[in-house]
């Protein structure tokens, strides 16, 4: 049954860090709903909004590091994780 | 009035630009094949109904026509059933996450029908419904859904919400004043809505013809069939085409008078 | 404007579509995801390879040649079917049954299955039995769409524009038909010229249908695949090889499971990127009303 969907452990913990990140957010929301704010993007942004630039950016710096450098990965992800976080608090 | 008539030329002129393609089809559909390959006319020499009576003739060929009016049919109502409580939702409440929602349900209206394509046949394949009208209807619900959604969510909103109120007031249950008092004051929002779930489930191929083999082929795919040993036949081929465009005509001529109000919404 | 109260049970009623949207859309994306890091031969062979797939795909010329032609082609199709449509727009008569009639006939190629567009266009532009390339040719003009580059792209623009010019006129014609009568009288006194009837008071009432419009059209030109690949099968050689197509190819024709499933999520992020960008931006034109 779910055997062709070709389950690996890499994927499967990115899509269940994504999926707690969601619960925690809605966890979050409901315990204290977020107001829109301005930060250092040029639109007023809420809370959901800069994680999902913020995972757009990723997504898209890992590409471009996979298309010109042959180096690990971790890097990249490192400065995701980082930059993350900066979005989420100051975006 | 000059202006006037420089419109009406202008018009007339790229109707007749949409118009002659389709007419030419029409035109080769009664023609027989010696006479479509032999020589150039603008109407046929030798009026013949053959192309059309191959069609009616050959289940293989009539059956595409059912095939895929079943799953469209199916599609319309499936996205219809769903569509009309969650744009309820999305006009009336404000919910956690409902922006991100809506966004998310607009990026699969969006999203390449190709890149689903791989994965779409093999869930349908491992759940056994490969093959089955019901796959197509699913799988068109993708991007159905999203646009009924954002449809009906347009129409739902310029209906005041005292209504709503002054029902609930009355001791209206919600699926009560849901079916009896709110449905039939948005009509001509379902009507447009369905139309566009018709239009768009109809003139898709790619999704169809990944998901279907023999029982539940769509006409689309069947339409290949007329390239066989001996070259291409294009009678049929184009006799094929013209009852393809019957249905669409047939209702678009039914939702004629709300379609510009559809429009007028933004929202297609 | 509806002022809307905050409940968090409407999620009950958004319940099934987002089931059924996720059941479509989720569980095929997770599969591409994991098909994108994987070598696979069958069911019981699979290896993980990490992000080699990836590496290739974004490295590939062939893929950068028809992203780079998708682009061109897309904007091409904005190009043209946008000022065109307006224009059509301005042209339809206003009211009574000249103005259905129109607006029928204009639906028409919209409601055509996407390969019989394709079907028609290849036997209209065929210089042996369509009147459109016999036309040509008999006027001295060598056309050939599926030998010559040029005819190709040619033709494909012009069956797109034939196909989806009505969506944007008609897009334009509601939203022409919103602007009170008082906006033109008042410019009548103050006898403004055509032109500055257009750019003052049509243009700008134009502007959120227009957005729309733009975000449709861009969109599906650049899912394109059913069209292109009736009337000239991509050819002559890559020249119309556009995205969709050359993904259907490595997916269903090579059965090349990794490469395809890691073009699709690059395919499927760009498209995030441009929808959210349209989406923010319809979203801060309302508001600003």
């Amino acid at each position: 049954m779910i055997s062709w969907m070709a389950w690996t452990l890499p994927v499967a913990i990115f899509f269940s860090t994504i999926g707690i990140i969601l619960v925690c957010m809605t966890a979050y929301e409901l315990h204290s709903p977020c107001v829109e704010r301005k930060g250092f993007l040029p639109i007023s942004t809420t809370r959901g909004d800069r994680l999902f630039i913020g995972l757009l950016v990723s997504a898209y710096f890992h590409l471009m590091y996979v298309g010109l450098t042959d180096m690990s990965l971790w890097l990249p992800l490192g400065i995701s994780v980082i930059w993350l976080a900066i979005v989420l608090r100051w975006g | 009035m000059n202006m006037t008539k420089r419109k009406t030329f202008g018009i007339t002129l790229y109707i007749l630009f949409l118009l002659v393609p389709i007419y030419w089809l029409v035109n080769m559909s009664f023609k027989t094949n010696e006479e479509i390959l032999g020589s150039l006319s603008l109407w046929p020499s030798n009026f013949t109904f053959d192309n059309y009576m191959v069609i009616f003739t050959d289940s293989t060929w009539y059956s595409g026509y059912i095939n895929s009016i079943i799953y469209v049919s199916m599609n319309v109502v499936i996205t219809l059933l769903v569509a009309l409580p969650a744009a309820y939702a999305f006009s009336r409440y404000r919910f956690v996450g409902d922006k991100h929602l809506f966004f998310w349900l607009l990026t699969n209206r969006m999203a390449p029908p190709a890149v689903f394509l791989l994965p779409f046949f093999q869930l349908y394949s491992s759940v056994g419904l490969f093959d089955t009208h019901i796959a197509v209807a699913l799988a068109h619900c993708l991007f159905n859904v999203p646009l009924a959604v954002w449809i009906l969510e347009g129409f739902m909103s310029g209906v005041p919400r005292e209504i709503d109120e002054t029902a609930y007031i009355d001791g209206y249950s919600f699926p009560r004043f849901f079916g009896r008092i709110f449905l039939p004051m948005i009509r001509s929002g379902i009507g447009v809505t369905a139309f566009f779930a018709f239009m768009f489930s109809w003139v898709e191929l790619l999704l169809a013809r990944t998901l279907t083999s023999v029982e539940a082929k769509p006409i689309a795919a069947i339409m290949t069939r007329t390239v066989g040993a001996t070259g291409v036949d294009w009678g049929v081929l184009a006799a094929a085409g013209v009852l393809t465009i019957l249905p669409g005509l047939l209702v678009i001529w039914f939702v004629r008078n709300h379609v510009a109000k559809g429009f007028a919404l933004g929202r297609v | 404007m509806i002022i809307k109260t905050e409940n968090n049970k409407a999620w009950w009623l958004v319940l099934p579509v987002f089931l059924l949207v996720a059941f479509s859309a989720v569980i095929p994306l997770m599969t591409v995801v994991n098909y994108s890091v994987q070598d696979i031969f069958d069911q019981n062979n699979a290896y993980f390879v990490g992000v080699e797939w990836y590496r290739e795909v974004l490295r590939d010329p062939r893929l950068h040649d028809s992203l780079l032609r998708q682009f061109i082609y897309s904007f091409s199709v904005l190009a043209i079917e946008i000022p065109l449509g307006i224009g059509v727009a301005l042209m339809m008569p206003t009211q009574g049954r000249m103005g259905s009639l129109c607006l029928i006939l204009l639906a028409i190629p919209l409601l055509i299955p996407w390969n019989v567009v394709g079907t028609i266009w290849q036997i209209f532009g065929r210089a042996d039995i369509g009147l459109f390339g016999w036309a040509l040719n008999a006027m001295g003009i060598d056309y050939n769409y599926a030998s010559n580059t040029a005819d190709a792209w040619a033709t494909v623009l012009l069956m797109d524009v034939w196909h989806w010019t009505s969506l944007v006129a008609l897009l334009c014609y509601s939203g022409l038909r919103a602007i009170p009568e008082a906006f033109y009288q008042a410019a009548e006194i103050d006898r403004a010229s055509k032109w500055a009837v257009f750019r003052y008071i049509q243009l700008p009432r134009l502007k959120s249908v227009l957005v729309i419009g733009i975000l449709l059209r861009f969109m599906d030109s650049f899912m394109i695949y059913t069209e292109p690949f009736v009337l000239t099968g991509g050819g002559p050689g890559n020249s119309t090889t556009f995205l969709s197509q050359t993904l259907t190819k490595m997916a269903i024709g090579q059965f090349d499971l990794g490469p395809a499933a890691a073009f699709s999520l690059i395919y499927f992020l760009i498209v995030l990127l441009v929808s959210w960008l349209f989406f923010t931006t319809i979203t801060y034109m309302d508001k600003a009303k």
